[in-house]
């Protein structure tokens, strides 16, 4: 049993839970994950470590609460706990020893991006950290990068930062040279997006694929990418890999495999929940107030 | 459920019989789940003997003065002694018997191929059938697993010495009962949130009930196994770690990659590895409405191979709901590797099988969908290495077979994932640890047996490597100094 040591709302979708995982916070590195199982007939979900306190034993999970076991999983609260959690699971991120290096986080992926930039900023790598989000509350993780480097913020619609997208704000980071490194993590467009736009420049360029997996240790091949023309499993040969090499066309294609499912899935969890709101309301519950937010993400 | 003798009831004085009469007894076809109802549900297929029954199927083995049985067997179970025991009413004296020699009776039972083993050096086999010893070992297994108030607890003398087991499959298992009858600490390390390996994870419910693996791990934990689930040896710990916090240990973490066909198309969504399928199946459940992961469920299923893994998946997608779950091999009827049973239980349950064939693509659709899968009709030519007729394709016989899944079944090969963080051990060109006649690596106390030291093969395989490890880890730890501590866990 893993227990909830800490929990913060960053954003309307995303939460960060503390835990206790004293083995893995002692030896993890950045870019590795784990796979958590909430309990009975939940799933396994990977998960990157976001951050770890080896002194306290706590590993930091950053989740974004889109289908019935995500949100399941943020209905947690401190004092409670998670029955299964494995790691330090994939490889490191294979990081530059010194120059400037461009950390591209979008959404969630900004939590993946976020221990990249901490163990280069320690390196004495230069750091520019470009994030973004839809609008302001959907910015995370500012304050954390900003001891690790420079922040770029940038919103789809202006209403925080440099308005646009991410993409533009990395465009003009090339343009002006002396790039030696990106890294990128975020959604499949995004990523693909920052790969094409590196390439002319020639900047290496790290993404973190997020395939589905189950067992995180290479046995079921559910994982599987093609990067370079051959077939890897993000599991265990990646999750990062050379960006301009990544067919992101497969990746996308695989990660619908059961988008009817998980569509399902959140519907039956949602009409469970209906009932649940009106009896709590019924009898002058405060569930009425918290539930909506997250039926909503 | 099968009627049970009362607690309180004698057993019965029995007149032996003559040879004559006990040749004269045919033998007793195990009771089976009907194939149109169990088709559609995940109940286990084979009901098992009743009292009756078994007391009669007893009773045909002639105990051979120079039993050749055991000999099949990879784990010696003394199998004349066991059904003289039952053959006498004498179930609790069989089950303990039984469980002296085997560690997961109720496993083996159910999923040896018997025909190949023990059966098949029956001395009744060369003029009619042989003793129906697997069904036997199922009934007192089960017998045993129903009845603990009335088996014999072991106090073990403690040895003083730790064992790591890496690997929770048949072979960690048997090491780990055996380990601990010698008073050995004994701790299996676990990847997965639950233990039992391919006995959980891999072999379906209909075969072998997942309650019942379960309680075969309790009684070792009771015995004093412990067990350290999500532990992934080579990731969480790294094998010299390990080696230095125990006197001996023993890896058993099996051959863990998927092997795929290697032909165009075989990423699209809707083909899986068996590994992949399952699992999510077995181990998370997802034959069940309760369960939160996820599996496609095809109306037409392809699945590849001839192996026993193959006839699980094909069965597990006909109960998924598969109108048309096809098995698709490269040989014929004859060359199908997978034990005689399950492939008959296949074809009683609508499973088709379309031999002498390979596929070449897997085809997609314009809408980025699914298609089918177009093979190449094969026909047998010269043995090959392994000493089967080679197959060859037939030029110009390419087919389709329409369908929205494929599940490749064509085996495994060793997972590096473990070997690589342990410079010291030595592996072979496939991956595979090497082992002397001891079962030892070359790091000194450090043993392996199962598939990752002979590739795929079956249960009862890994079992006789984990008896035999166990007995030389046993051999080894009398001739070596204590570790400067003893823990049982290193979290």
């Amino acid at each position: 049993m893993h227990k909830i040591v800490a929990r913060e709302q960053l954003s309307p979708n995303v939460t960060r839970l503390v835990i206790e995982a004293p083995r893995i916070a002692e030896i993890r590195r950045p870019g590795q994950f784990v796979i958590v199982r909430l309990g009975h007939g939940a799933e396994r979900i990977p998960l990157t470590i976001a951050d770890a306190d080896p002194e306290a034993g706590t590993i930091s999970l950053i989740i974004q609460s889109v289908g019935k076991s995500t949100m399941d999983l943020v209905d947690l609260d401190v004092g409670g706990s998670i029955e299964d959690v494995v790691g330090p699971l994939g490889r490191p991120t294979d990081l530059i020893e010194s120059g400037h290096a461009v950390c591209v986080g979008g959404g969630v992926g900004t939590a993946v991006v976020y221990p990249i930039a901490q163990e280069l900023h320690r390196r004495g790598v230069q750091v520019t950290s470009v994030i973004g989000g839809r609008s302001r509350e959907w910015v995370i993780l500012e304050a954390e990068l900003g001891t690790a480097g420079t922040v770029v913020t940038c919103t789809d619609d202006g209403s925080y930062g440099r308005p646009g997208f991410v993409t533009e704000a990395v465009k003009d980071l090339c343009e002006a040279g002396g790039i030696d490194a990106v890294y990128a993590v975020g959604p499949v467009p995004m990523m693909r997006a920052i790969s094409a736009l590196t390439r002319p420049y020639d900047i290496p360029t790290t993404v973190s694929l997020n395939s589905i997996m189950v067992d995180g240790t290479g046995m079921c091949g559910g994982c599987r990418v093609v990067v370079d023309g051959e077939t890897r499993y993000a599991c265990v040969d990646g999750p990062e890999f050379d960006g301009h090499t990544v067919d992101f066309d497969l990746l996308m294609d695989r990660l619908t495999t059961y988008r009817q499912f998980e569509q399902e899935a959140l519907a039956r969890r949602q009409a469970c929940l209906i009932p649940a709101l009106a009896a709590s309301a019924a009898a002058g519950g405060d569930a009425v107030s918290a539930a909506p937010a997250k039926a909503k993400a | 459920m099968t009627e049970r003798v009362p607690e309180d009831r004698p057993p019965l004085e029995r007149v032996p019989l003559t040879n004559r009469e006990r040749m004269a007894i045919e033998r007793h076809p195990m009771p089976e789940r009907p194939a149109d109802i169990r088709a559609h549900n995940f109940e286990e297929v084979n009901l098992g003997y009743s009292d009756l029954l078994a007391i009669a199927e007893a009773e045909r083995c002639l105990q051979c003065r120079n039993p050749k049985c055991i000999e099949g067997c990879p784990v010696r179970v003394n199998i004349p002694r066991f059904i003289d025991l039952l053959a006498h009413g004498d179930v609790p004296a069989a089950a303990e018997s039984l469980l002296d020699d085997n560690a997961l009776p109720c496993v083996t039972g159910r999923v040896c191929p018997q025909e190949t083993q023990c059966e098949k050096l029956c001395l009744r086999a060369k003029k009619g059938t042989p003793v129906a010893i697997g069904y036997l070992e199922r009934y007192v297994a089960d017998w045993a697993q129903a009845h603990p108030e009335a088996m014999t607890e072991h106090s073990h003398s403690p040895a003083g010495r730790s064992v790591a087991i890496v690997g929770s499959g048949p072979a960690g298992l048997t090491a780990a009962g055996e380990l601990v009858k010698l008073g050995y600490a004994v701790t299996v390390f676990e990847a997965f949130h639950a233990p039992g390996g391919v006995l959980i994870y891999g072999i379906p419910e209909f075969r072998l009930p997942k309650d019942i693996v379960a309680r075969e791990v309790e009684r070792l934990v009771a015995e004093g196994v412990r067990i350290e689930k999500n532990s992934v040896i080579g990731k969480t710990f790294t094998l010299p770690e390990v080696r230095e916090r125990f006197d001996a240990v023993f890896l058993a973490v099996g051959a863990g990659l998927p092997v795929f066909m290697n032909v165009p198309g075989e990423n699209l969504k809707g083909v899986y590895s068996a590994n992949e399928y399952l699992t999510r199946v077995n181990l998370m459940g997802a034959w069940n409405r309760d369960s939160d992961t996820p599996v496609l469920h095809g109306q037409r299923v392809a699945v590849v191979g001839g192996g026993n893994v193959a006839m699980d998946s094909v069965r597990t997608a006909r109960r998924l709901g598969a109108d048309d779950a096809v098995i698709v091999y490269r040989r014929g009827h004859e060359e199908l590797p997978a034990r005689a049973e399950e492939v008959h239980h296949a074809e009683q349950e609508g499973v088709r099988f379309e031999l002498l064939a390979a596929p070449v693509e897997v085809l997609g659709d314009d809408g980025g969908g699914f298609r089918g899968v177009r093979c190449i009709r094969m026909s047998l030519g010269e043995p090959d290495a392994s000493g089967r007729a080679r197959p060859e394709p037939i030029p110009g016989s390419e087919f389709e077979i329409p369908c929205e899944m494929v599940v490749v079944a064509i085996g495994t090969r060793s997972n590096p994932l473990l070997t690589s963080t342990a410079p010291d051990l030595r592996v072979n060109q496939g991956g595979y640890i090497e082992i002397d006649q001891t079962g030892m690596t070359s790091m000194p106390g450090v043993f392996a047996g199962g598939d990752i030291v002979r590739g795929a093969a079956t249960v009862i395989l890994a079992m006789g490597d984990g008896k035999r490890a166990a007995a030389s880890i046993d051999a080894y730890l009398r001739g070596a100094p204590a570790a400067e501590s003893a823990p049982t866990s290193i979290g």
